[in-house]
């Protein structure tokens, strides 16, 4: 019982993008389409379990003083293992000669590292967390950040481009603006409204 | 010319975060009195041009010429929590003065994605070590220009009515949208 709320509080009640408000970065600069927010979402949720057993198992050997910059290097290495790997596998270009989804992410598949999410989650659960326990933990954030990367990647395909995870629904062009830099802002901030409204009114009944 | 090029794409027209999304934690973060977001602008450039300095002498004379350039998420990374920690302690012992205007923002800077992006992009885009200097020093000056735009924007908006469930956050995301729109003005100045 204990561990399903675990597992479910990164969805809702501690959603990293739409509570939490942290990993801001690749929430607006990979949710351009349905498909890199997916892509994105998976890589930061793989880094973030397994770093969250690795903290677990080794927290309690880590001298205090010395503990962020142990679980950065972590943290660091998962993210070049999932850096390598996306190289390997996702690195064919579309077939209308669109970017592969490893050239589309970017800069921003190192940049898990600094992604405030999983440091805080290393830091705040794993540290004090057996390992079961943590790499639900890590499940469920990391599933609830990739959600909302969905999310947010949908509604911005939808109406960018007239279409979600590459299906054309309306033959038109969208708004070029919400595919563009002004569009990810403003899409979230009134996404972050919409949460807030919602998550209110559920904790209200209950 | 060429610095001038690079100087006006790194600060206008690709602003590192208005259209590139790094560093959003900070620009959301301390964006709510003018002064702490100068005194974080001018912390980023003072670390970016540093860090990245370091980070590409590292990159081409040491990983690049063995091979090792897979591991550059992680020495990069781990030189610029060292470096970050090693001026935080010559400030203290050097500038009393400086530490006690910078010295808040130090720690937060190594997890400040602007830090280890800048480094990876110049590395990137093949750049030798002058230029490599002024596209940091550019970068961290947009950052800081942004980051000052926003934060004097956002002074207003505390004085005005804004409706409940958009408080904070949400208004700010809109507002960011909208100062990157008008960012978007500059867009084909330079390539």
């Amino acid at each position: 019982m204990n561990q399903i709320k675990n597992f479910t509080k990164g969805f809702l009640k501690e959603n990293p993008i739409f509570v939490l408000v942290l990993g801001m970065c690749p929430a607006l600069g990979t949710s351009s389409s349905a498909l890199n927010g997916l892509g994105m979402g998976l890589a930061t949720t793989f880094v973030l379990v397994m770093s969250n057993i690795v903290i677990s198992i080794i927290a309690r050997w880590i001298p205090n003083k010395v503990r962020i910059p142990s679980y950065i290097v972590v943290i660091a290495t998962f993210v070049s293992i999932v850096d390598l790997l996306m190289k390997a596998y996702t690195n064919t270009p579309g077939p209308n000669g669109e970017p592969s989804l490893y050239d589309q992410l970017g800069i921003f598949i190192p940049l898990i590292v600094v992604n405030c999410i999983v440091l805080a989650r290393a830091e705040a659960f794993a540290s004090k967390n057996d390992i079961i326990s943590s790499a639900i933990d890590g499940l469920g954030i990391g599933l609830g950040f990739t959600m909302a990367l969905f999310l947010l990647g949908s509604i911005r395909e939808l109406l960018g481009n007239m279409s979600i995870l590459n299906h054309k629904f309306i033959k038109d062009d969208g708004i070029l603006l919400f595919v563009l830099a002004p569009g990810a802002f403003i899409t979230l901030g009134f996404l972050i409204a919409i949460m807030r409204k919602i998550t209110a009114k559920i904790y209200k009944n209950k | 010319m060429e610095y001038i090029i690079i100087i006006i794409s790194a600060v206008l027209v690709n602003n590192i975060v208005l259209a590139k999304f790094l560093g959003i934690c900070p620009f959301m973060g301390v964006s709510n009195k003018l002064d702490t977001s100068i005194g974080m602008g001018i912390a980023v450039i003072f670390v970016m041009i540093l860090s990245t300095t370091v980070t590409f002498i590292l990159h081409k004379y040491v990983l690049s010429p063995l091979n090792l350039e897979f591991l550059k998420t992680i020495s990069f990374i781990l030189v610029i929590a060292a470096l970050v920690q090693t001026v935080e302690i010559i400030l203290k012992k050097t500038s009393p003065s400086l530490y006690q205007a910078l010295g808040i923002f130090l720690p937060l800077i190594t997890t400040n994605c602007t830090i280890l992006g800048v480094a990876l992009l110049t590395i990137q885009k093949n750049y030798n070590i002058a230029e490599a200097v002024v596209f940091s020093a550019s970068n961290g000056l947009g950052f800081t220009l942004a980051l000052i735009i926003f934060s004097s924007i956002r002074e207003q908006i505390e004085l005005s009515d804004v409706p409940e469930t958009m408080k904070g956050i949400p208004i700010a995301f809109v507002t960011a949208g909208l100062l990157a729109m008008a960012f978007m003005g500059f867009a084909n100045i330079v390539k």
